[in-house]
């Protein structure tokens, strides 16, 4: 006999259900010595700017996990529609889910209006959403995007509040990045001086910042176009290794040869199975 | 993070958020990053250190070597908090000269070993947030590498990694010096140019994933001829 699962209508206003959960949680992993895991901030430096016919996003791609680099080459420009992208800082997680969701939400809503999204739907959607978790969500972002009324930049904080800006700079790098803005900004910039800004703003966090590093990425985002390039700039690259400077096969060689971890027993069954389809995925294996 | 003050013991949420009285404390150590690796062959011994000074998220200086010339014979390669690391090379070089003066020798590695030992301990109770390697050839002409802790426990090695990327490198030292973790490899004994090959090369691997390691690299190379010094660029983000 099949049971009824009854749903509970959703109560009002903020649930902090799991906030219980949590505090007992943290009590009890503190008595054994354990502490909670800590989620994975990417460090960064995020910024953007209104040129003379859209918007230039810029961001660099080091994530980090405490002062360990955990990814050198993530992606933080996030797409949300054709026409607004969304740079994220903060814990990655956070960004990426939170940018996921509006994106989502807004294409259904673009279909139900039958109009192109406009950037201010994306900041009040986003700007709502975090309010709702008061903080929690440590998603810090910069959203930019051409629609109808013209090119627009939001700064959008952890705690859900907004600015309406020509320029700005969001992560541990920002104070970096804005001190490049501060000097060189202005306004109704060329496409090609406005990449240039945004690109010396995060090389500038690259470089004076521990928590980014890495690559360049940007966004440039104009009525009907968007170029998202990634890299824009490859500002760091790994050291070359001494062996392979030279054509001849140097000391410097880290292959290990067959045999070093030893076999010891070996079992071979051999599986009647019929090649559909190959496909080569390559590691990182810099 | 869940500030877990707003709760009470029994999962409650407490009335009000007074947080209660807090005590502000002043920290007399600082963490300025920093990688140190010494490396001893059969005649010749490395230091390597980058040369990055780094606070928090920011960068001090990128051109701040750890390594410190103390004879012909040693070389000191100190990380941690750079207050001490200067007041302790201080009173290293005050102390080998009043040893030089007194005795009519230089302090040969071993000795400044056993008494780097000895002025760490003298501080067990305050120490120097320093994590020393020091590197030299010995009386016989046989490279050594002396590792230290902050508070003085030293021992003989053959090769050390000490500072942030410490945990990074030790492995692949193990792995490539010691041969530790491989079978039916020969053990050839380390010649100085493949020594130095592999110090750059493990620098480069760290300052990819470290992020306090970085900028440049600088390397003594102790041999009988007296210390050779290398400077390698590496990775600025």
């Amino acid at each position: 006999m099949a049971t009824l699962a009854v749903r509970r209508a959703p109560l009002g206003g903020f649930s902090f259900e799991n906030c219980k959960r949590n505090s007992i949680l943290e009590s009890e992993a503190s008595k054994v010595g354990f502490s909670v895991p800590t989620a994975r901030k990417t460090g960064t430096t995020i910024c953007g700017v209104v040129f003379k016919d859209g918007i230039v996003l810029g961001a660099d791609t080091r994530a980090t996990e405490g002062m360990v680099v955990a990814d050198k080459n993530c992606s933080k420009i996030h797409y949300i529609s054709p026409n607004i992208y969304c740079c994220g800082a903060g814990t990655a997680a956070d960004t990426e889910m939170t940018t996921q969701i509006i994106s989502s939400n807004l294409e259904l809503h673009a279909l139900s209006t039958g109009r192109q999204p406009r950037v201010a739907t994306a900041n009040r959607m986003l700007k709502q959403m975090l309010f709702r978790y008061q903080g929690y969500i440590g998603a810090a972002l910069v959203l930019g995007g051409v629609d109808c009324n013209g090119p627009h930049l939001y700064s959008i904080y952890p705690h859900g509040s907004t600015d309406k800006l020509p320029y700005v700079t969001m992560g541990s790098g920002s104070l970096a990045a804005m001190a490049v803005f501060e000097d060189r900004y202005k306004t109704g910039m060329e496409e090609e001086e406005a990449k240039q800004l945004v690109r010396d703003a995060i090389a500038a966090g690259i470089f004076n910042d521990l928590g980014s590093g890495s690559n360049i990425d940007l966004c440039v985002i104009t009525k009907g176009n968007v170029d998202y390039i990634r890299p824009h700039d490859e500002a760091n690259k790994k050291g070359v290794r001494h062996g392979e400077l030279e054509g001849v096969q140097l000391t410097g060689d880290y292959r290990y040869k067959r045999g070093t971890t030893a076999v010891l027993s070996k079992v071979v069954n051999p599986l009647d199975l019929e090649l559909l389809e190959e496909t080569v995925q390559t590691m990182d294996t810099s | 993070m869940f500030v877990s003050q707003n709760f009470g013991e029994s999962g409650k949420m407490k009335e009000y958020h007074y947080a209660g009285p807090t005590e502000h404390r002043f920290s007399p150590y600082a963490f300025n990053g920093g990688t140190v690796l010494a490396v001893a062959g059969e005649d010749f011994a490395i230091v390597a250190s980058d040369t990055r000074l780094s606070e928090g998220y920011s960068i001090h200086s990128r051109d701040s070597p750890k390594c410190y010339k103390l004879t012909d014979t040693t070389v000191l390669g100190c990380s941690g908090f750079h207050g001490d690391c200067l007041t302790l090379t201080k009173i290293i070089d005050a102390r080998l000269k009043m040893y030089k003066h007194s005795n009519n020798k230089t302090m040969t590695s071993g000795a400044i070993a056993a008494m780097l030992s000895t002025i760490l301990y003298s501080r067990r109770f305050f120490p120097y947030y320093v994590y020393n390697i020091i590197g030299g050839l010995d009386e016989q002409g046989k490279g050594a590498v002396y590792s230290f802790d902050p508070v003085g426990s030293y021992q003989r090695d053959t090769y050390k990694a000490g500072g942030s990327a410490s945990a990074m490198l030790q492995p692949l030292l193990d792995n490539q010096i010691g041969f530790k973790n491989m079978e039916g490899v020969e053990h050839v004994p380390l010649t100085k140019d493949k020594a130095v090959q592999l110090v750059k090369d493990v620098f480069v691997s760290a300052a990819e994933r470290d992020v306090y390691t970085g900028d440049a690299l600088r390397i003594c190379i102790v041999t009988k001829e007296g210390i050779e010094e290398q400077n390698i660029p590496l990775r600025k983000d």
